[in-house]
């Protein structure tokens, strides 16, 4: 049978405030346990939660982004249940009514434009940690610490719709989200810290079929790679158990990387009764036109706008543009390159950062902060392009030495070591034409008999004669002006 | 042994005689400690700090010394165990926190340290204020001065007695559902709980945080003035701290002001003091099982303001029966809630024995929380489970919307302020309603729906009916005023007790029938 996979994912995004979201504590990482948590943190008899409104500011930003709905009233709840490191023993999210709802994230899979809707994003506090390992009580017992550093940390939980229909998608879908998010700056992005954790409900259904399968839920998948393991390790145990007359149990499930499988964690039997309500200790949080709009004017440019500029300024595909507005440094570098070339030449732009630039970085496993060729330096390239010093194909291999690092990674210097200077010489280039046609006569026989590829041949024949430095345009006129004189 | 307190009758008096030092702040602090010893078996008092009090004391008579002197500046209060306290230990009258010492003050009580006040220690009150009469408290229940083997209301009992015993001038109560009204009335004392949001409730140990609001207890209105004038601020450390009341900052001042403006227009009208007034009796209150005495006392306090020129208006309420209902669903499901954080996991009582961490905290939580917390707990998580909240929850929120609408029909329309008893019965005797929980929860009627409401209202003493042992127990008058009136109600208080003197009537001898 052939199986559809449906995945939606939940996105938990840590929000970069400097405080919690409802104490003054600092946020910080990595900081010696219980030593950023307060009154409220603890849960102290008395202690109150008072709203971060840059937690909100945040929020409104990502709404913004993803052309979502602000809500201009939303109600913060609480989700009751009983946790060691959960200090209130409820945690106060939002749940009937969150502060963004819809919006949809854009982005390409395999050079195919995808758009994916979400559903909401809402707000809500992070817990603290339980440690387990090495942790002595009094008595040199076994025990579980508690450290409350984390509970009360700024969290945006971004929820899609459950529209993805492979890892592919899903992965390529978190990564643009991951860089949205950073794009922002409403979040550090930090995946080994924490800062953007991933959820995956998935489901298979014989293709055709209306109704969605029984999903499970993956959670602590911290790396996109995981994700991808994570995501085809369910489809796989899903098919299988179904396939061998099983069914899937809606259940909670933990992706173990060691092992790369998920395991359960917990079926919906177990399922707490959150016992919402809303929070009589929060207000209604109250969001008006001018709050958006004076957030609206410091957002930075958008990926959406600059890839509406991009296509208009420099005629630009779809493809092309997703794939630079992807993250704020490649879109910088797009327009570092193209500031730095005389005309509009965005399109030449375009193909070699989408093309030997993307290569070579997810070839080598960098981003594209620690490009090692400058926007300057492939401005410098193409500017041989245009100016004829330099073919494609053998600026291609200035790229190559320029990437290592070879002459400082300057392309002229590079041209002039390795004397790869494309031959504009008319005279020089008429020179290895006749010195071709002189060889090989029985080509040029089979192309006065109207065999067109023994043109190609001969064109094939000057540019091994010049090295590949000939320009090629020029091999062509002068061919043709010679066969069909 | 006599009574220091006797000789003030007010705050206003006794600040003369310390600002005169006929009397230091030390001098009367180290009495009344010896007072409030000695009259142990009222059981008032959860928690002393002699040197801490006294500090405060010494703190004070310098302060009067430099003639830097506020008007609350040596007057000696106390706080109900609900407010967190740097110096006292702070258990909410339970188990679960027995031994907590609180980090920080709350912010009443740095209000009332700023304003001068000393404060001899912490009161007895029921459990996280949950009850009616004092009794389900882990230290015992505190004793009605007026006979000892009656209740002296609830949950601010404490507080009540403690001001009815002439054991402090004032003292901090927490009302949810009438906590500071009830007992006041039961006491003979006045109380006042003000509009929802114009008291902080950081510090204050949540019951029910969309009802809960503090207020104070005192002798006399103006006493009550002086105290919520000192309490009333706003807080940035509370979301539902209000601050502005109807274009008014909420700043200490402005209690006073309003009553001082309320105060002149009244006087200004002579022998008619409450000319143009128009008082609302609300038709259903008189048919609620209101005991014949308290009935009695309140019709003829009523006949008082109408002998003082007010116009009575009949006016009706309808949703007030609902108002119990919608009241034990509500604030028990805010309270389990509210109270899950006591899991013996960070702070509070820790059961001995246990298997595993669901077992530490299911255990201590069992020995920890009295039978009525736990009922409540309960109560409240059944209504908030999945496929009761509609019914339960919302249905209780959609009541209480009804409520507050009852009360804006009329306010301000029908009539200036609402009239009516307290509670329907004198204090009862001590054991009554232990057998039916509920039996307590009924008597809550006159006091549930201004909390639901999030209005003011205040209960002043209005005569005596006959109780328990055939003992003349106090009986209370309820004022209700539309949002931020308290001004206006503390005026018309205050004017109803130049005119009257229930509220100076002393219990004979606060202990003397103990045995």
């Amino acid at each position: 049978m052939n199986w559809e996979v449906v995945i939606g994912l939940e996105a938990h995004v840590q929000l970069s405030t400097i405080s919690k979201i409802f104490s003054g504590s600092p946020t910080r990482f990595g900081s010696a346990p219980n030593t950023q948590a307060n009154a409220v943190d603890m849960a102290l008899p008395g202690s109150l939660p008072v709203l971060n409104h840059g937690a909100v500011e945040r929020a409104i930003r990502f709404g913004l982004a993803i052309g979502a709905n602000i809500s201009p009233r939303s109600i913060f709840a609480r989700k009751n249940y009983f946790y060691p490191d959960l200090p209130k023993n409820y945690q106060i999210s939002q749940y009937e009514i969150p502060v963004v709802l819809g919006g949809s994230l854009s982005f390409l899979v395999d050079a195919q434009p995808t758009t994916i809707n979400l559903t909401r994003a809402h707000l809500e506090e992070d817990a603290g940690k339980s440690l387990h390992d090495n942790f002595p009580g009094p008595h040199g017992e076994a025990s579980t610490g508690i450290d409350l550093n984390r509970a009360g940390t700024p969290l945006l939980e971004i929820v899609s719709e459950p529209e993805m229909r492979s890892a592919a998608q899903a992965v390529a879908y978190a990564r643009t989200l991951h860089n949205l998010v950073v794009w922002l700056g409403i979040c550090d992005g930090n995946m080994q810290e924490g800062s953007f954790r991933i959820d995956a409900n998935v489901s298979v259904r014989p293709f055709g079929q209306k109704e969605f399968g029984t999903r499970t839920e993956t959670k602590n998948v911290n790396s996109f790679r995981f994700l991808e393991r994570a995501i085809l390790f369910e489809v796989q145990r899903q098919i299988e158990l179904i396939e061998d007359g099983g069914k899937v149990v809606q259940e909670t499930r933990l992706y173990d990387s060691d092992r790369d499988e998920t395991r359960s964690m917990r079926s919906k039997e177990d399922a707490h009764d959150y016992r919402y309500f809303p929070d009589p200790d929060l207000p209604p949080l109250v969001i008006n036109p001018e709050w958006v709009a004076q957030v609206k004017a410091s957002m930075p440019e958008l990926p959406q706008q600059l890839s509406e500029r991009f296509a208009n300024t420099y005629g630009l595909t779809q493809v092309d543009t997703l794939q630079i507005c992807n993250n704020r440094e490649t879109a910088a570098y797009f327009e570092a390159v193209v500031a730095q070339l005389a005309g509009n030449q965005g399109k030449l732009a375009a193909n070699w950062l989408n093309g030997e630039v993307l290569a070579a970085l997810n070839r080598d496993n960098l981003d594209m902060s620690s490009c090692p060729v400058k926007a300057v330096q492939l401005a410098a390239l193409l500017t041989r392009i245009i100016d004829g010093t330099l073919s494609n194909k053998i600026a291609r291999e200035v790229f190559a030495a320029m990437w290592v690092g070879e002459s400082g990674g300057e392309p002229d210097a590079i041209i002039e070591t390795k004397g790869l200077k494309q031959i504009n010489d008319s005279g020089a280039i008429d020179a290895l034409v006749d010195g071709v046609l002189a060889a090989h006569p029985a080509i040029v026989q089979e192309y006065r008999a109207g065999k067109q590829k023994a043109f190609n041949s001969l064109v094939g024949q000057v540019m091994k004669a010049g090295q590949g430095k000939a320009n090629p345009q020029q091999v062509n006129d002068a061919l043709k002006r010679r066969l069909d004189s | 042994m006599t009574q220091i307190l006797k000789d003030f009758p007010s705050i206003a008096s006794l600040r003369s005689a310390l600002d005169e030092r006929k009397i230091s702040s030390v001098e009367l602090t180290q009495t009344l400690l010896k007072e409030v010893a000695a009259q142990n078996e009222l059981n008032a008092f959860v928690d002393l700090n002699p040197e801490l009090s006294l500090a405060q004391a010494k703190a004070a008579d310098q302060t009067i010394a430099a003639g830097q002197a506020q008007i609350l500046t040596g007057i000696p209060i106390a706080h109900k165990d609900i407010f967190v306290t740097k110096g006292w230990h702070t258990t909410a009258a339970s188990k679960i926190l027995k031994g907590y010492k609180s980090p920080f003050d709350a912010h009443v009580v740095e209000q009332l340290i700023q304003a001068g006040t000393v404060s001899l220690g912490k009161l007895n009150c029921d459990e996280f204020a949950m009850g009616s009469g004092n009794e389900h408290s882990a230290f015992g229940p505190a004793h009605n001065p007026w006979h000892p083997k009656v209740v002296p209301g609830g949950s601010s009992g404490g507080s009540a007695a403690a001001v009815a015993a002439g054991l402090v001038m004032a003292a901090t109560g927490t009302d949810t559902g009438g906590s500071v009204r009830q007992p006041a009335a039961l006491c003979g004392v006045s109380g006042i709980k003000p509009t929802y949001g114009t008291v902080s409730r950081y510090g204050m140990i949540a019951y029910a945080s969309s009802l809960d609001q503090a207020g104070p207890i005192a002798r006399s209105a103006h006493d009550l003035m002086l105290m919520l004038d000192a309490m009333s601020s706003f807080d940035p450390r509370d979301a539902t701290s209000i601050q502005n009341c109807r274009g008014v900052a909420n700043q200490n001042g402005r209690i006073k002001q309003d009553f001082t403006q309320h105060s002149q227009r009244i006087e200004k009208q002579g022998a008619k003091p409450f000319s143009g007034l128009r008082i609302g009796v609300p038709e259903e209150y008189f048919g609620l099982g209101l005991d014949d005495g308290v009935a009695k006392a309140v019709t003829a306090a009523i006949a008082q303001f109408e002998a003082l020129g007010a116009q009575k208006v009949s006016i009706s309420l309808p949703h007030t029966r609902l108002s119990i209902p919608a009241y034990y669903v509500i604030a028990p499901a805010e309270a389990s809630s509210n109270l899950a954080r006591y899991d013996a996991i960070r702070y509070g009582h820790r059961t001995e024995q246990y298997t595993d961490l669901a077992d530490m905290t299911a255990r201590s939580r069992s020995e920890g929380f009295g039978a009525e917390v736990q009922r409540r707990i309960m109560l409240g998580t059944y209504v908030l489970s999945h496929g009761y909240y509609d019914a339960y929850y919302l249905q209780a929120q959609r009541i209480r919307r009804l409520i507050a609408e009852d009360y804006q029909a009329v306010l301000g329309l029908k009539c200036d302020v609402i009239l009516g008893p307290v509670n329907p019965t004198v204090a009862p005797p001590m054991g009554e309603k232990n057998q039916s929980p509920t039996a307590e929860w009924l008597a809550d009627i006159y006091t549930l729906s201004l909390n639901l409401a999030g209005l003011p209202g205040m209960s002043i003493p209005c005569g005596f009916a006959p109780g328990f042992d055939g003992q003349a127990l106090p009986v209370g008058l309820q004022l209700v005023g539309n949002y931020f009136e308290e001004g206006q109600l503390l005026a018309l208080a205050h004017h109803f007790q130049h005119a009257t003197d229930w509220h100076s009537r002393r219990p004979e001898s606060a202990t003397g029938a103990l045995v």
